[in-house]
């Protein structure tokens, strides 16, 4: 890599777009796996009529709203109005700009990591960025001058401030552990542990994910777009693709808590167990495996089964009042992560934590 | 530095995706004028007063202000946490006394129902 032309811009611009390219396809296709799976819990069969077992029906929406109309209510504002869907969708795909999915390998001779860049501040980074997408959601609730559209706006600011705290707790945590911000630095901190970090921080692993369920306004924290009381929320007057990216951004969203939480606490793309089954995953039936679908396999799986809770979540849980919500976010789960915090911080004190 | 280019990069290329599809999609996508169609939402009804003029609780603002209080706190704790191991026990009980003074304050809060909705 020679040319600085080909390591600064060329490679990273592979990189995004294939990033963009999966987060994006995966986005649309989590709802097709949400539609199905919500299916079967509630004995129905789902989208089966588009292509294959109703395989392209994601394909099929997005087109759909692509040519549908596009309003723009008389009495919005808007530049603000506009604004809105970029702003929720571009921090939801900029984060992961710093997700590792596997170790580095050699490809024609050349050193290629599997992820864009490993800043040594990423997780400060990630809460920083993913924080920037509520005002997509505030400014989109507040420009289209409706009722619902606005309390949705308030409701979702609110719950989403109550929310960052107690999950920058369960994070601090972790780094307690980790002794780095990096995120392939704390992975391979809990391959030297030969621990996840779930087993640890387990307090602050379910913190963290119930904290990423209200972050991202899904079951049962979907008080901003509860529809039995504010018909839509925030995207009540959002229409064709402006509405669509409202969606990608949900959808993107859960995928970036479920790789945050793989990253964190379930050791990334790490095998399970990695050093008691060292032997086994050493062994030649997993050893012809490619290291780098090996990796990235492992990390697939994992961020898998959090989406797949996601979607459990909305079929078994009713939804919170808006009291309860707050009470539970500053009443039980501040003192809760605080405590936790201060009892790992011990814990790393005197037993040097784990290595 | 050079870490952070592709990051620019992306921020660029996820800021123009959105701006460039919606504007695709305005040239392609259907649509008619309508007065009725782009009134706001109300069920149906006949807008009776601008969604900007109804006041809301002022625990909205309540809260974001305890929340800058407890953010900045978790921004303190990021770099204690990173060089705990060095820092050892100065370190702990400096930071127990750091969060010591911020439960005060919270309990204070809980007191003064500032966290009791409704």
């Amino acid at each position: 890599m020679a040319n600085p032309w080909v390591a600064f811009l060329l490679v990273p611009l592979v990189k995004i777009v294939v990033i963009l390219g999966v987060v994006i396809l995966l986005a649309a296709y989590l709802s097709f796996f949400e539609r199905k799976i919500l299916a079967y819990m509630q004995i129905r069969i789902g989208p089966n009529r588009v292509g294959p077992r109703g395989w392209l029906q994601p394909i099929a929406d997005a087109l759909k709203l692509f040519v549908k109309e596009d309003i723009l209510p008389s009495r919005a504002e808007k530049l603000v109005y506009m604004l809105g869907p970029v702003l929720v969708t571009a921090p939801a795909l900029v984060v992961f700009s710093v997700i590792p999915f596997g170790t580095g390998f050699t490809l024609f001779g050349a050193q290629v990591t599997p992820y864009l860049t490993d800043v040594n501040i990423g997780i400060l980074f990630i809460l920083g960025v993913s924080s920037v997408g509520v005002y997509g959601i505030i400014l989109g609730g507040w420009a289209s001058n409706n009722k619902f559209s606005l309390m949705g706006g308030l409701r979702s600011a609110a719950q989403l401030v109550s929310y960052e705290v107690p999950m920058g707790f369960s994070v601090v945590a972790v780094l307690l552990m980790a002794n780095s911000l990096s995120l392939v630095k704390i992975v391979e901190a809990q391959k030297s542990a030969g621990v996840w970090f779930v087993f640890p921080g387990l307090v602050a692993f379910f913190i963290y994910f119930v904290c990423g369920v209200a972050e991202t306004n899904r079951n049962p924290f979907d008080l901003p777009e509860a529809e039995s009381e504010l018909v839509a929320g925030f995207h009540t007057e959002y229409s064709g693709m402006k509405f669509a990216f409202y969606f990608l951004a949900e959808y993107a969203n859960m995928i970036v808590i479920s790789s945050i939480a793989t990253v964190l606490f379930l050791g990334g793309w790490l095998p399970p167990f990695p050093s008691w089954l060292a032997g086994v995953w050493a062994s030649p039936v997993f050893t012809w495996i490619p290291p780098v679908i090996w990796n990235a396999g492992w990390f697939v799986v994992k961020v898998f089964a959090f989406l797949f809770v996601y979607i459990w979540f909305r079929g078994t849980f009713p939804r919170y009042r808006f009291d309860q919500l707050m009470a539970l976010g500053w009443k039980v789960f501040i003192p809760v992560s605080l405590v936790n915090l201060v009892a790992v911080a011990l814990g790393v004190l005197l037993i040097g934590g784990p290595r | 530095m050079n870490l952070y280019i592709p990051i620019l990069l992306f921020v660029v290329i996820a800021i123009a995706f959105p701006i460039v599809t919606l504007a695709i999609a305005k040239l392609i996508s259907a649509g008619r004028y309508d007065p009725i169609k782009v009134e706001p939402y109300e069920c149906g009804n006949p807008i009776t007063s601008e969604a900007r003029d109804h006041r809301f609780s002022v625990r909205f603002y309540l809260i974001a202000v305890l929340f800058v209080v407890f953010d900045v706190e978790t921004v303190f704790l990021f770099p204690w946490a990173v060089m705990f191991r060095k820092l050892a026990l100065f370190g702990f009980v400096e930071m127990l006394v750091f969060l010591g003074i911020l439960v005060v304050g919270y309990v204070y809060a809980w007191r003064r129902g500032a966290l009791q909705w409704v």
